[in-house]
């Protein structure tokens, strides 16, 4: 049976998430866990997560979280959500600066407060809502998504990846950043599949069958 | 092609039924928060607003079932409101699959709140809801005032300040109404939407007013609100969120179609 960590660490709203799971994958065992045994016995993984990277990145230390999934990349399929896309990085500026998980080179920056859009008007800061997305790669998670769907974001900070190849998809706003990222096993993304209707729906359908190449 | 306006439908929900008439004809049960949910998914909502108006201590339960019902089924991001009075209930939400929780009047009482609910679960969660009523006279330029108790308690806090000040302890989302317009039909007060989002860095959605589709249009481009609430138009099936979209794109507003 296919089979799927959703891992807890206290950081948000995991319920959607596993609920979404459930929904494209009726037949899967979906478990929300901070186990580092169930999460290595999980044929993969889903790390969400909402907040504030400092206090994440604490609370998988805490939780002994951080080299487990630092490992499990190497061998399973990983799917990272806002949250758990940023901490994959190398650091954060958020609340004096923080050191993350550092499994992909880049950082995590902040919009800042004078972002403005083409026309000069200001942007309001989180990113929330529904915008485009440019795919940058031909790959399995994308399939059945259009160029220039929408998914639904809700952010302050954003990924600037230091690997342009690892870049899957981009979005304007005030400016491209780095929607999401692929690498051998691990694909993360900066919007919320559990909260993007049928795409968000199609996208962890597509991982849950992803074989992580 | 940037981030889209987006359009809400808002639900009361007392002892865990939906009340104030959705009639929506095909629907069986129109009191069932699960299948008014799922029907305004299918026309396209963005996000939903379900407003927890139980009156009665024991009720209160009701909405967190409503919230693990709809997160269960229903996957566009959900906000709670009504009778959220600690940091405690906001995490009694989130967990329940709630996405953003509303605070209102708790905030007014307790100021703080915000900023601690906000440390402990994010800004992006935390929406501060608020009541205006004009207070100017005519002819003066206009000031709106905060009021609770559905619009019938002044408090004396002034609007912009207020919005402004919730911003810095850390709110994500402001959800204002105004409460001479609620229930009106006669539009947005389009000035106080307009001097409420103009003065913050954080989105705006406007409520209170809206009886046609051009209503939620100068909501947008005259009020320059990031979203626009609306709950009767859509009720009664005057229209759909779908023709309400189709309706904004065509003057010219980038909407998720």
């Amino acid at each position: 049976m296919n089979s799927v960590a959703v891992i807890d660490y206290g950081m948000g709203n995991l319920r959607s998430v596993s609920k979404a799971l459930e929904h494209v994958s009726p037949d899967a065992s979906v478990r929300v866990t901070n186990d580092p045994k169930v999460i290595a016995e999980s044929d993969r993984v889903v790390f969400p997560g909402v907040g504030a990277l400092p206090e994440a990145m604490a609370e998988l230390k805490r939780l002994s979280l951080d080299k487990l999934i630092i490992d499990l990349v190497k061998e399973k399929p990983f799917l990272g959500i806002c949250l758990g896309m940023q901490a994959l990085f190398d650091s954060g500026e958020e609340n004096g600066g923080c050191d993350a998980l550092g499994i992909l080179p880049g950082t995590v920056n902040h919009f800042g407060q004078n972002r403005a859009d083409k026309r000069g008007h200001r942007l309001k800061v989180p990113h929330m809502g529904w915008s485009m997305l440019d795919l940058k790669q031909d790959h399995p998670m994308w399939h059945g998504v259009a160029p220039g769907s929408r998914f639904y974001f809700v952010h302050s900070y954003f990924v600037v990846a230091e690997q342009a190849d690892t870049i899957a998809g981009v979005c304007d706003y005030g400016g491209e950043f780095c929607a999401a990222v692929a690498a051998p096993n691990i694909f993360a993304v900066q919007f919320h599949p559990e909260k993007s209707q049928a795409l968000g729906l199609r996208i962890l359908d597509n991982f849950m069958q992803w074989n992580g190449q | 092609m940037a981030l889209a306006k987006r359009i809400i439908p808002c639900l009361d929900v007392d002892n865990g039924r939906v009340v104030k008439g959705v009639q929506f004809v095909d629907i069986r049960d129109a009191g069932d928060p699960v299948e008014v949910a799922r029907r305004y998914d299918a026309q396209g909502a963005d996000e939903l607003v379900f407003l927890d108006i139980t009156a009665s201590h024991e009720g209160r339960d009701t909405i967190v079932h409503v919230v693990e019902q709809v997160s269960s089924e229903i996957f566009i991001p959900l906000t709670v409101g009504g009778g959220i009075r600690a940091v405690d209930d906001v995490g009694r939400m989130l967990k329940a699959g709630a996405d953003k929780v509303g605070i209102n009047t708790a905030a007014i009482i307790d100021p703080d709140l915000v900023r601690r609910a906000a440390d402990k679960y994010g800004a992006q969660c935390i929406v501060v809801a608020v009541d205006a009523r004009c207070v100017s006279a005519e002819g003066e330029l206009p000031r709106w005032q905060i009021y609770t108790h559905g619009g019938r308690k002044e408090t004396g806090i002034d609007v912009i300040d207020w919005v402004q000040r919730m911003e810095q302890y850390g709110a994500g989302e402001i959800l204002l109404t105004s409460m001479d317009r609620d229930g009106t039909k006669d539009g947005f007060d389009l000035e106080l939407t307009r001097s409420v989002s103009d003065s913050v860095g954080i989105p705006v959605i406007a409520s209170g007013g809206v009886g046609s589709l051009p209503h939620l249009v100068d909501g947008v481009t005259r009020g320059h609100a990031d979203a626009v609430l609306a709950a009767s138009i859509f009720h009664y099936g005057e229209y759909s969120v779908g023709e309400a979209k189709q309706f904004m794109a065509a003057a010219g507003i980038e909407v998720r179609l």
